[in-house]
């Protein structure tokens, strides 16, 4: 596992840091924070990038890495859930207004016991389900992948699980304003070109085979300023 | 409270109707017109930068914040309503322009024989056929009377298609089924992704009339009557929950707003939200509305007098701000008595069967109306003597522009793995090559399918939500049933690899999105006993309030309301410019 954690240092607000291996993330690491656009450049394989966390305290973030590494792993098939930096990304969607329920109906009562055709109708916000949940995976990143899959498939059915599942996915092919999808590992793997102004001269040209242009993010692909939602009050 | 000086006319909601009305208004008489919407000012400009899957597709950036007002919903008159906590089923805008601008700008006009159900059913299989609960009323207006209405709304957006029926004349290459219309599409149809190209060949090879979806997403540039022009679809993808950044897509922002910003005589105010209309009764019985009640932008409640009122918000909106107001005799299941809330309706929406190929589809490439679909099956246009459920809709195969985040993780069912190595496999192989047959039916009324006011669940103001009654009925469940064979048939034809049925209908499900096109709650009608206002929108207890929007309809045909809607909007324009403003009073 190419990742470690440092905790920054050892005062009460302390700020905490995901430490990664260059190698670990491909070439370079694009995301936001507060609002600003970074390019970090990896040096070679031994160079380490610090990533510091807006929700997640660094142990949180070494679980949630493993488990989507585990849901997405990173194989002969292609890049997971590591290269895509999806924990990066779950932890910004965390801090940011969806985390905290900011367009969800939260008035009471909640009714626990409704249909599963009414939606979810619990409590707790995403950030307080992960923080909860995570407290049941104390010591999952240490364990071998095939103890990581076996503890997961004990909460495969829980209402948890399938938001780590769904953020996973969400961290592997959102735009790479959000955080994940670094480099458009994700995009690449699927043949997704991103946002792409025009497929006029396309669309009826390819009957079949696959039209495959080189994926460009939003921010490349417009100069238009833009701010991710989970930066937003 | 704050009173503000009279003003001749308020619209509440800036979406398609609040805005067509305004413009008809303000270029054709004198008044001077006041636009409430609760939601922010938006404009073509503010899309540029916006194709972002996760905000605008999985976080849907541009709906109503359910934080401050949902609905409510229960399956009968015995439950207690659960709030619909999340976006799901159905996608309310927010905002100038409303829904009208994430739609799909799918944009059919309706079978001549949806405005008079009751009737032509009756006549071609008895009352008999009729589910015993069933609420089906006719509309009070017949295909000849709104075609020319719905001429006008498709050249308001220059609607891209190829007619099937001009003047009773049979058009190679259209819907043969259709009404008759007075004029071919305003544009050509868009161009064909694969998938569409298929599904036309698979419909064909079947004996079904396939056509170009009808599509408000235009095909090549147009200038509409108002002089607004526009250009053709690039196929981005990236339309439907998104604005379109070239403004090929038809939105309220891109046709009406530009007229509507330029005239002196109408104001435009975003940020308010009216919470009650004023209404005084008369000593005979029939009231008027005096204005509106509503919120600022800085939080002040107002007074806006008005001699004349339009109500256009989304469905439910309509209906919830006529109970709160207290205007009109509310629904009651039990009696049957009572108007306000009845005949609530969605759609048969769904996906009939997913089906597979061995081939890339390239879905990036597309528009949300991109595509082909097929009436054979809709409506009454196939024989239901011997069949267990009545009406039909529409079978599409459309290139949307499949994108990554929703799109991902569809396997075909021989995979049953739901995460991990295996199932990323087969999901990464499988991204591209899969597409969804897509069906879009109609939804009877039933006696206890109606709106009215939660009695637990309020807003963020205090306001109770609106409750919904409703479910899936036998109808629609055998429906359901019929056209997943039929879909199953048409993916094996289009020469899938593998197929996978589309589910069966139990109970209404919150969590699916099925379309927005909920219906009903102020139906039109001839009389004040079965209906909350006339033809033209005007509510029988109130002359100078219309009611406007998808909530006046008594029954969901299969189509996409939105041409319903504009049609409908258009007519009352009328009726208002040439009669009413000349002699206020109930309009014959």
């Amino acid at each position: 596992m190419p990742l470690a954690i440092v905790l920054h240092s050892p005062v009460m607000r302390r700020r905490q840091f995901l430490i990664l291996s260059a190698a670990s993330v491909g070439g370079v690491l694009v995301y936001t924070l507060g609002g600003q656009p970074s390019l970090l450049p990896a040096q070679d394989d031994n160079s380490s990038i610090r990533i510091p966390l807006k929700f997640f305290t660094a142990s949180e973030a070494l679980i949630v890495a493993a488990a989507a590494s585990r849901i997405f792993p990173s194989d002969q098939s292609g890049p997971g859930a590591r290269e895509a930096g999806v924990v990066i990304f779950i932890d910004r969607q965390l801090a940011g207004p969806w985390g905290r329920d900011g367009h969800r109906y939260a008035h009471e009562p909640f009714e626990d016991g409704a249909a599963a055709e009414f939606g979810y109708q619990g409590k707790a916000t995403p950030s307080e389900m992960y923080r909860e949940a995570l407290k049941g995976l104390k010591g999952f990143d240490q364990l071998t992948p095939s103890e990581q899959d076996a503890k997961l498939r004990t909460i495969e059915t829980t209402v948890f699980f399938e938001l780590l599942r769904r953020n996973t996915i969400e961290g592997m092919f959102c735009d790479p304003q959000h955080g994940g999808n670094v480099d458009m590992v994700g995009w690449q793997l699927i043949g997704f070109p991103g946002p792409r102004m025009t497929n006029y001269l396309e669309i009826e040209k390819y009957r079949g085979e696959a039209f495959r242009p080189k994926p460009m993010s939003l921010a490349q692909a417009t100069a238009h300023p833009n701010r991710p939602g989970e930066d937003e009050s | 409270m704050k009173t503000l000086p009279k003003t001749d006319v308020v619209v509440i909601g800036g979406g398609w109707t609040g805005l067509l009305i305004a413009k008809e208004l303000a270029t054709r008489s004198a008044v001077k017109v006041s636009i409430l919407e609760r939601g922010v000012a938006r404009h073509k400009e503010d899309y540029v930068g916006g194709m972002d899957e996760l905000d605008y597709n999985v976080r849907f950036r541009m709906m109503q914040n359910y934080a401050l007002e949902t609905a409510t919903l229960r399956y009968t008159l015995r439950d207690r309503a659960i709030p619909i906590r999340q976006l799901g089923s159905f996608m309310p805008g927010q905002g100038t322009g409303g829904a009208g601008e994430h739609w799909g700008a799918v944009f059919p006009r309706h079978l001549a024989d949806v405005f008079e159900l009751l009737k032509s059913t009756k006549e071609r299989y008895g009352l008999k056929k009729l589910p015993e609960d069933h609420a089906i009323v006719d509309w009070g207006i017949t295909w000849s009377e709104i075609e020319p209405y719905y001429t006008r709304a498709d050249k308001l957006v220059g609607v891209s298609g190829k007619a099937g029926n001009i003047r009773g004349k049979l058009m190679e290459g259209g819907n043969p089924f259709e009404g008759p219309r007075s004029e071919e599409y305003p544009t050509p149809p868009t161009k064909q992704p694969y998938f569409a190209s298929l599904f036309e060949g698979a419909a064909k090879s079947l004996g079904y009339h396939p056509y170009p979806n009808p599509a408000a997403t235009i095909s090549t540039a147009y200038t509409n009557p108002d002089g607004i022009s526009r250009p053709g679809c690039m196929y981005c993808g990236f339309c439907d929950r998104f604005g379109c950044m070239i403004g090929a897509k038809s939105q309220p922002t891109n046709t009406l707003l530009p007229i509507v910003e330029k005239q002196k005589s109408v104001t435009l105010h975003n940020g308010c939200t009216v919470r009650r209309i004023v209404y005084e009764k008369g000593p005979h019985g029939e009231g008027r509305a005096t204005g509106v009640n509503y919120i600022d932008q800085s939080g002040e409640e107002v007074f806006q007098p008005a001699d004349l009122i339009f109500l256009g918000s989304w469905t439910l909106n309509n209906t919830r701000l006529l109970l709160l107001s207290a205007i009109g005799e509310p629904y009651d299941p039990a009696s049957g008595k009572g108007v306000v809330g009845r005949n609530l309706t969605h759609q048969v929406s769904f996906t009939a069967a997913q089906a597979f190929f061995e081939k890339p589809l390239n879905r990036f490439m597309g528009a949300a109306p991109a595509g082909v679909r097929f009436s054979d099956l809709d409506g009454d246009v196939f024989d239901h003597s011997n069949l267990p459920f009545l009406r039909g809709g529409t079978f599409g195969g459309i290139g949307q522009g499949y994108q990554p985040i929703v799109g991902f993780g569809t396997v075909p069912p021989s995979v049953k793995a739901r995460w991990g190595a295996e199932w990323k496999k087969q999901a990464v192989y499988w991204y591209d090559r899969v597409g969804a047959i897509g069906f879009s039916g109609e939804h009877i009324p039933y006696k206890t399918h109606y709106l009215d006011l939660d009695p637990t669940y309020k807003d963020h103001l205090g306001d109770p939500l609106i409750r919904m009654t409703i479910d899936w009925h036998d109808n629609e469940r055998k429906m359901v049933e019929f056209v997943v064979a039929k879909g199953v048939e048409l993916a094996h034809a289009m020469g899938a690899k593998e197929v996978a049925a589309g589910a069966a209908y139990g109970h209404y499900d919150t969590r699916r999105y099925q379309s927005t096109h909920v219906q009903g709650g102020t139906i039109m009608g001839r009389s004040p006993e079965t209906s909350v206002v006339n033809t033209y929108g005007q509510h029988w207890q109130a002359p100078n309030l219309f009611v406007m929007g998808a909530s006046m309809f008594p029954n969901n045909g299969s189509a996409n309301p939105t041409p319903s809607v504009l049609a409908f909007t258009y007519r009352t324009a009328d009726a208002v410019i040439d009669r009413y403003l000349k002699k206020p009073g109930m309009l014959a």
